[in-house]
């Protein structure tokens, strides 16, 4: 008998917490939105989701709770396409959203022409972040497959930075034989432009060489590399390496800025249909409209991405940002789509790469 | 005499003292190392920026969550595990069958897949692109990527505990008890209540036990079908791992501390039963 009166007891105990959050639910003027984000933007939504709130009710009178996920880019689309009930998108790169578009409908094809600036508020790019001191010497992307250097980077599979990163070092190379970028659309270089992105390829291969591991997304690959303290340098989304620094003391981490690299453009959309199904469509176009407003550039700035409208942040926040020569994907590579057939893709350069790779 | 010649007896049987020793500290050491560290590094860590701040994160709204969304799981999959482990251990033990050793290498399944699988059984069922979509949409009802989920993938991690536990037990007591009591004119529920129950109660009180654990502590198939909402579909070991994601190091370990603690508890409560199981 005992041990009835002990299940009923724990039963008891539980069944309180399930009312509690089964109750929370209806409530007439109140209104939630879930923003399906990637990985490094958890700091910068947890903030401008406090502003669009206040925002919002001073705007129409009704309460807005944004609810936050993140994760690697691809492995977030993934879980949109699989049903998770996003009602913005806020990834890393076109791509991702494009396949969600593709494979579901959920909203326009032609999303990207939605919003200013190609539905991107924010930009980044691509650096390095290196233990104090630079001990390894690490100056830019050729110094990365000398011997002895581990390089971390998330796997490109999953993680939208990762593929930021390795579009990056494939541009580096082909700009280093090419001698200018420009080339790259010209047809008169057509046969100089293969050989290069042959020579691309072949840096790319030994670059993947020296990666020991890699993770699905970016804040787990960041965490390998200053928690775990595996690897001598970081392949990092620009906002990610100036908060590492924040969070762990400049004693530790340094950046370092390579001569060239690619202008990270993560973009966002509302998922319309979604939004439609409970009636957000209007509070999720203004969460994401209200993007560009200047408090919230200001506050892009303030975390470290490269705001849209720079003439709205603090000047201080915009002078961190350095100096670099920065190509954009759809310059050297076309487009997302193409880049991601040629060589993210499953039978893309990518697997060829990393098979070879850990073949030897 | 007596005496004398079993102690010799015995000192035949033992192995040399510091054959004895080595093995001793060889144990102990990796005792040590493998269980009593991790175990005071969690604790400490969760206390190290003092008792405030523990109690500062273990309060938070999103933890609070958390732990109601885990201890809300435990609560259905536990239940509902224990009647299932019941039923089908007492069938499985009092009555032999075609088709019966199937039963039993089905219902360890669950413990032979990774949880990974699970997680994607339950993506493949009830994502958008799923078989039974037409059934849930057609009931409005999300699955995945929802509470529901969370609970159906527990439950599928936590199956095998009580039946297992139980299986053997059952079939070693074998079934003359409840003949007895039947042919004395005893009811079917006042068999169950009276004879079969008294019989399994340590048994079941550690199945139980076990499978509670498992459920407050599965981060796998969780993890696939929980989408990660914070607030919303984070169980507490879910929820670990984002604050350690987000550099919050000491609050990470106090919720960790949180789960390591339910777990001591778990253990003392099992060993309990184990002793009283013996008897």
């Amino acid at each position: 008998m005992k041990i009835i009166s002990i299940i009923y007891s724990l039963a008891l105990i539980a069944l309180p917490f399930g009312l509690v959050s089964c109750e929370k639910q209806s409530e007439a003027d109140s209104l939630e939105l879930l923003n399906v984000s990637y990985d490094p933007t958890r700091e910068l939504y947890q903030d401008y989701n406090k502003v669009f709130a206040q925002h919002w009710l001073a705007k129409t009178g009704q309460n807005i709770t944004i609810n936050q996920s993140h994760g690697g880019a691809g492995k977030q689309a993934r879980a949109v396409i699989d049903g998770l009930k996003a009602d913005v998108v806020t990834l890393a790169l076109a791509y991702d959203i494009d396949v969600i578009a593709e494979k579901t409908g959920l909203f326009p094809a032609n999303w990207q022409s939605r919003l200013p600036h190609n539905s991107t508020p924010y930009s980044s790019t691509i650096v390095f972040l290196v233990r104090k001191g630079n001990p390894k010497e690490i100056k830019d992307w050729d110094d990365l497959i000398k011997p002895g250097i581990e390089v971390i980077t998330p796997n490109p599979k999953t993680s939208g930075g990762a593929r930021w990163n390795y579009l990056a070092a494939w541009g580096y190379e082909l700009n280093r034989q090419l001698g200018n970028l420009d080339k790259v659309n010209d047809q008169l270089y057509a046969q100089e432009v293969e050989q290069a992105n042959e020579k691309a390829q072949a840096f790319v291969t030994e670059l993947f060489d020296h990666v020991p591991i890699l993770d699905t997304g970016a804040r787990g690959a960041t965490n390998t590399f200053v928690q775990r303290e595996i690897g001598d340098v970081l392949l990092a989304w620009e906002n990610e390496a100036f908060l590492s620094i924040k969070e762990l003391g400049t004693d530790k981490l340094e950046i370092v800025v390579p001569s060239i690299s690619i202008l990270a453009e993560p973009s966002v959309t509302v998922v319309d249909n979604n939004a439609n199904n409970h009636n957000a469509l209007a509070a999720a176009q203004e969460y994401l409209s209200f993007l560009y407003s200047p408090s919230a550039q200001k506050l892009i700035a303030k975390h470290y991405y490269r705001p849209a409208l720079p003439e709205h942040a603090d000047p201080e926040d915009i002078e961190r940002f350095p100096q670099l020569i920065m190509f954009t994907i759809d310059k050297v590579f076309g487009s997302w789509q193409q880049a991601q057939k040629t060589h993210f893709n499953d039978g893309g350069i990518f697997d060829q790469i990393y098979v070879k790779g850990s073949n030897k | 005499m007596l005496f004398f010649v079993q102690n010799k007896y015995n000192k035949g049987l033992m192995p040399p003292a510091w054959l004895n020793w080595t093995l001793v500290v060889i144990s102990l050491t990796f005792l040590a190392v493998f269980l009593l560290l991790p175990l005071v590094i969690i604790f400490t860590e969760a206390f190290r920026q003092g008792m405030t701040l523990w109690w500062q994160s273990i309060s938070e709204p999103e933890a609070l969550h958390a732990l109601k969304l885990t201890l809300l799981t435990a609560a259905v999959a536990v239940p509902a595990n224990t009647i299932f482990g019941l039923a089908a251990a007492w069938c499985l033990a009092k009555f032999r069958f075609f088709g019966r050793n199937i039963i039993i290498t089905l219902i360890d399944l669950p413990f032979a897949v990774s949880p990974i699988i699970a997680g994607m059984l339950f993506v493949l069922l009830f994502g958008a692109r799923g078989y039974l979509r037409g059934i849930t949409d057609s009931l409005d009802l999300q699955i995945i990527f929802a509470v529901p989920g969370i609970i159906l993938a527990t439950m599928f991690i936590t199956f095998p505990f009580v039946a297992r536990e139980l299986t053997g037990l059952m079939t070693q007591q074998g079934s003359q008890a409840e003949q007895a009591a039947l042919s004395l004119g005893a009811s079917g529920w006042q068999t169950f209540w009276h004879i079969t129950l008294p019989d399994i109660k340590w048994g079941l009180l550690y199945g139980i036990i076990l499978c509670n654990a498992r459920a407050m502590g599965e981060f796998g198939a969780v993890s696939v079908v929980s989408g990660h909402i914070r607030g919303k579909t984070n169980t507490l070991p879910l929820h670990a791992e984002i604050l350690y994601n987000e550099y919050n190091f000491s609050a990470a370990f106090a919720v960790a501390s949180l789960l390591a603690f339910l777990a001591l508890v778990t253990l003392v409560i099992k060993s309990i039963a184990e002793r009283r199981k013996k008897r």
